[in-house]
């Protein structure tokens, strides 16, 4: 009997992921690429219904758009590129054939930098092409047992972009790392919306195993359907778990195409090999090839923004911000550019740094909202920290404040005034009060008076209580100690 | 005798003067179809409300300012049925679109239309234009005028045989491998094949989109330069138009051929071309010469291999262009299938007839994966080779002139049972779409009774000079004021 030798499996993950273009029409006709919320079949036109004698015309913004991203992800662009047709048939597809990119996409060879558990690596990014999104078909219940589909084609012909990754993640971790950052990116040269729920960022995986340390590549399985980062990465492990289980019990992986099923919480095969379709892609003749000069490059190039990690290393350096801390405040730009206006306003980098991310942002994560949609804008929470930082308001207070100007929209520093939330600062006031507490706690007096500086605490603890928290605590400490004198060494 | 025997100019000037009136013409037109193509059977469908709505509306164009407008107002015209006319069925003479009416006009009719032109109806075609004698319409068959039993060469055979039957002045047709020219010649009128992309394409039911084009099928070939004067030009629906200026077509039409250069392709004269047929070309030649016109005998060496060529390209295209006819949005479909599959099988089996399901099988495997290079790549190497060897020819010779087809008309069914020979009809006209050069047929005399035509190549963009050496000839033998012998076939 031999002893099975467990083999080390390393994964070999690739993505393709697919973006809706933010442009204002659709990719061929005039119709909106914003298609969403329209009675069905309204958003369309001879050319995206595929009627018999309608032609396609280039969508320019779309190019530009698809140029910029490829930019961003340091792709090459080609001086000539083409379109050509995919050839299928299915219902949401009104010509039989999608209109894509095959051999002379509009970019190649870039990559992305990310970020995984503190290490950098950057994967390799095959190609940026352009082409057009199906339309959506609609069944009574599960499609198996559905007696009619209804066919919407409003989608039909929107701007989508194919980003095409190199095999070069090594785990269903480095493959959400590089999602994320992914749409990042889209995210902050404004080309997508980064809406993974509702289908305008898609993103399929190519997995496959092999010993670690080897450099063949194993038998490649395309996993599809996957609609949230984390389902992408659960998906790929229960892939990888599949895969090694398979390949360990000395089996064979399928070439296949799997779906990933949120119920279950497993892959199920879709189609084999076998049954591969055949795309019979060639030049798209209703489409003359397009030039792309280096002078419209160099144009796109030069509006690129600052990208996420430009901005990250900016933000550690300029505003003195820990790495976890620059992470958050640009995780989306909306919230690097809410930042810099906050600071803007004359707040320190660190508070404001902090009030963004952990308050503000608690209370938008719990209404879903962005930072920027919230109805406390950065000149008003600018306002409210520096009623903070000058002393004139305390941070519970504070707190309370924000949550109330939050849910009315008021301004929050109007609402410190007419909530007479300001500090007590009267030394007038607070001395009847200290003299008080003094009178109520005669032992701490006394445990100060003999060395127990501790004791303080409890004395401006109790003049605290007596005013809600509005005493303000440096004048209430200062008067304690006067009133007390020195205590014995 | 009807008022539809004179050539536009002319009707123009009595619309203009109110010797005649537009709704007068457009009811002689409606008048001449109900009377004589029951016989002929080139009218799939007239429209009679919508010519006399259009002809009231031009005559009030032509009250209000007679010299301002276009000579195209107030005149009946025809359209081959792959052109979409908005809110009129159009079947493209196909099962598959039949009751498929759509919610817009192609372009080059739009553009009719905007100038007052009167659409008396759409005229029958091979389906989807696939075809050479016209006999593969799904709905009837159509006649030559000129021997009843001869068919009208395709595919614009309904387009030809209106005009030639004097049931309207013009028809538009589409030319993807000679689809205008052929049944031009053998009905006995003009038919024009403009350069690729000088007509905007928009609303031509696709055939083989890198071979088609719309164009006039008329009597005269200052006809066919005013109509497609009307058409041509940059369309911001079709990317693959000209931005070139169409310019004046009609101001060198009176130039002669005196000095020009003309050049016989020495490969078309092998192809078989019938005696009588050749006979009529070698009096052409003559006549040309005489009025002036340096004649050479030029070589266009890949002819014997652009025929094979255009049938791995075309039906390539074919292949792709037909997808969009799956019995989901238009047409019949199909009940009651059991699977997708067998929708789309049952909805396009039902609807495509033998023809168009030969060559949509045609290219499906031209562009299979393992056979893609072998044909679809090599087929577009001889493509430019092709073109080449017209760009060196048209540095030679200014116009190119060779008979239109290898034949005159034949008769109804001689060829069905044989498609290679079918094919072959086309093997003339067929390397000028290859090319994407400009091409026309113009009337050059009979052949055993029967009309045949020259066909006259210009350069790209060079439709000036194909109506000028076509002119030329035209003047010489006025053969356009010879009608077909229609009294037998009146009702
Ligand atoms: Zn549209």
């Amino acid at each position: 009997m031999s002893v099975a030798t467990r083999v080390d499996w390393e994964a070999v993950i690739g993505l393709e992921v697919h973006a809706q273009l933010l442009t204002r029409s659709k990719m061929f006709c005039s119709c909106r690429a914003d298609y969403l919320g329209l009675p069905p079949n309204s958003n369309t036109c001879p050319t995206c219904l595929g009627l018999p004698g309608a032609l396609p015309v280039i969508n320019r913004e779309a190019v530009r758009m698809t140029i910029r991203t490829a930019l961003a992800l340091n792709c090459e662009i080609p001086e000539f590129t083409k379109f050509d047709r995919k050839n299928y048939f299915y219902p949401d597809l009104p010509k039989g054939y999608q209109i894509s990119q095959y051999d002379l996409p509009l970019s190649r060879n870039g990559w992305l930098e990310v970020e995984v558990e503190g290490r950098t690596v950057r994967p390799g990014i095959t190609r940026v092409h352009l082409e057009e999104d199906a339309g959506s078909l609609h069944h009574a219940g599960e499609i198996q047992n559905s007696p009619f589909s209804l066919v919407d084609l409003n989608r039909a012909g929107v701007p989508l972009m194919e980003i095409v990754g190199e095999p070069d993640l090594r785990s269903p971790l480095e493959a959400r790392a590089y999602l994320t950052t992914l749409r990042q990116v889209l995210l902050y040269i404004g080309v997508n919306d980064g809406n993974m729920e509702e289908g305008s960022l898609r993103c399929d995986a190519n997995i496959s195993l092999r010993p670690r340390g080897s450099e063949g590549l194993g038998v490649k399985v395309e996993v599809k359907n996957m609609n949230s980062f984390r389902s992408l990465q659960r998906a790929l492990e229960f892939e990888l778990r599949r895969q090694s289980e398979l390949l360990d019990a000395g089996g064979e992986v399928a070439q296949e195409t799997r779906g990933w099923s949120e119920a279950e919480q497993r892959t199920v095969s879709q189609r084999s090999k076998e049954e591969a379709q055949e795309y019979r892609y060639f030049p798209e003749p209703d489409l003359p090839p397009l030039r792309v000069s280096r002078e419209q490059v160099e144009e796109i190039r030069s509006q690129l923004p600052e990208l996420p990690p430009a901005r990250r290393a900016r933000f550690e350096s300029q505003y003195q911000l820990a790495p976890q801390l620059a992470g958050l405040l640009t995780a989306r730009p909306q919230d690097s550019q809410y930042f810099e206006q906050v600071v803007g306003h004359g707040v320190s980098p660190q508070l404001a740094a902090n009030w963004q991310s952990q308050e503000l942002q608690g209370l938008c994560n719990a209404a879903n909202l962005g930072v920027e949609e919230c109805r406390v804008g950065p000149a008003a929470l600018a306002g409210l920290l520096r009623l903070l930082e000058e002393g004139k308001i305390s941070s519970r207070s504070a707190k309370e404040v924000l949550a109330e100007a939050f849910e009315s929209g008021r301004d929050p520093a109007q609402l410190v005034r007419s909530k007479g939330l300001g500090l007590i600062q009267d030394p007038e006031q607070l001395g009847q009060l200290v003299e008080q507490a003094m009178a109520r706690q005669p032992q701490a007096v006394a445990d100060f008076q003999a060395g127990k500086t501790q004791a303080l605490r409890s004395l401006v603890g109790l003049v605290m209580g007596m005013t809600k928290g509005q005493a303000d605590p440096v004048l209430v400490d200062r008067l304690l100690r006067e009133r007390l004198g020195s205590p014995q060494a | 005798m009807t008022l539809l025997e004179e050539p536009i100019p002319e009707l123009a000037r009595r619309l203009r003067r109110r010797q005649v009136s537009a709704v007068e013409l457009a009811r002689e037109s409606l008048a001449q179809v109900e009377r004589i193509d029951p016989g002929l059977g080139a009218f799939l469908r007239t429209t009679p409300e919508l010519a006399l709505a259009a002809a009231e509306e031009a005559d009030r164009r032509l009250a209000a300012d007679p010299e301002g407008s276009s000579p195209l107002c107030g005149i009946p015209l025809a359209y081959k049925d792959v052109l979409c006319t908005e809110g009129v069925e159009t079947t493209a003479a196909s099962q598959i679109l039949r009751g498929f009416v759509p919610p817009y006009s192609a372009t080059a009719v739009a553009r009719l239309n905007a100038l007052g032109a009167v659409p008396i109806g759409k005229v029958n075609c091979d389906e989807f234009a696939m075809g050479s004698s016209n006999e593969n319409s799904s709905y009837q068959t159509t006649r030559n005028p000129w021997e009843l039993d001869r068919v009208p060469g395709g595919s614009s055979g309904g387009s030809a045989v209106a005009v030639a039957s004097r049931l309207v002045c013009a028809a538009l047709g589409s030319d993807t491998g000679g689809s205008i020219r052929l049944p031009a010649s053998f009905t006995g009128v003009v038919g024009y094949k403009p350069t690729y992309g000088r007509v905007s394409r928009y609303g031509l039911i696709a055939f083989a989109s890198s071979l088609d084009q719309v164009g006039p099928l008329t009597k005269t070939v200052e006809e066919a330069a005013l109509v497609l004067a009307a058409i041509a030009g940059p369309d911001p629906h079709d990317s693959t138009t000209l931005q070139e200026p169409v310019g004046d077509l009609l101001a060198g039409l009176e130039q002669g051929v005196r000095g020009l250069r003309l050049g016989i392709p020495r490969e078309y004269l092998e192809v078989g071309i019938e005696a009588p047929v050749e006979r009529v070309f070698e009096s052409s030649v003559e006549l040309l010469r005489g009025l002036g016109a340096e004649i050479s005998e030029i070589s266009l060496p890949t002819t014997e291999y652009a025929l094979a060529a255009y049938y791995v390209i075309a039906p390539a295209e074919v292949s792709s262009n037909l997808a969009r006819m799956d019995g989901v949005r238009f047409g019949p479909g199909a009940e009651r299938a059991q699977s997708l599959r067998q929708a789309y099988e049952t909805a396009r089996h039902r609807g495509f007839g033998p023809e168009v399901r030969r060559r949509i099988a045609l290219g499906t495997y031209a562009l299979s994966s393992g056979y893609y290079d072998a044909y679809y790549l090599r087929a577009q190497k001889v493509r430019t080779l092709v073109a080449q060897d017209f760009a060196q020819a048209f540095e030679k010779v200014d116009a190119v002139i060779s008979p239109t087809a290898p034949t005159a008309a034949f008769r109804l069914g001689e060829r069905t049972a044989d498609p290679l020979a079918m094919y072959a009809t086309d093997i003339l006209t067929l390397p000028a779409n290859l090319a994407g050069v400009s091409g026309i047929s113009v009337p050059a005399g009979f052949a055993e009774g029967l009309p045949v035509g020259l066909q006259v190549l210009g350069p790209s963009l060079g439709e000036a000079m194909c109506l000028r050496v076509a002119r030329a000839l035209e003047r010489e033998l006025e053969i356009w004021r010879q009608a077909p012998p229609l009294e037998r076939v009146a009702a």
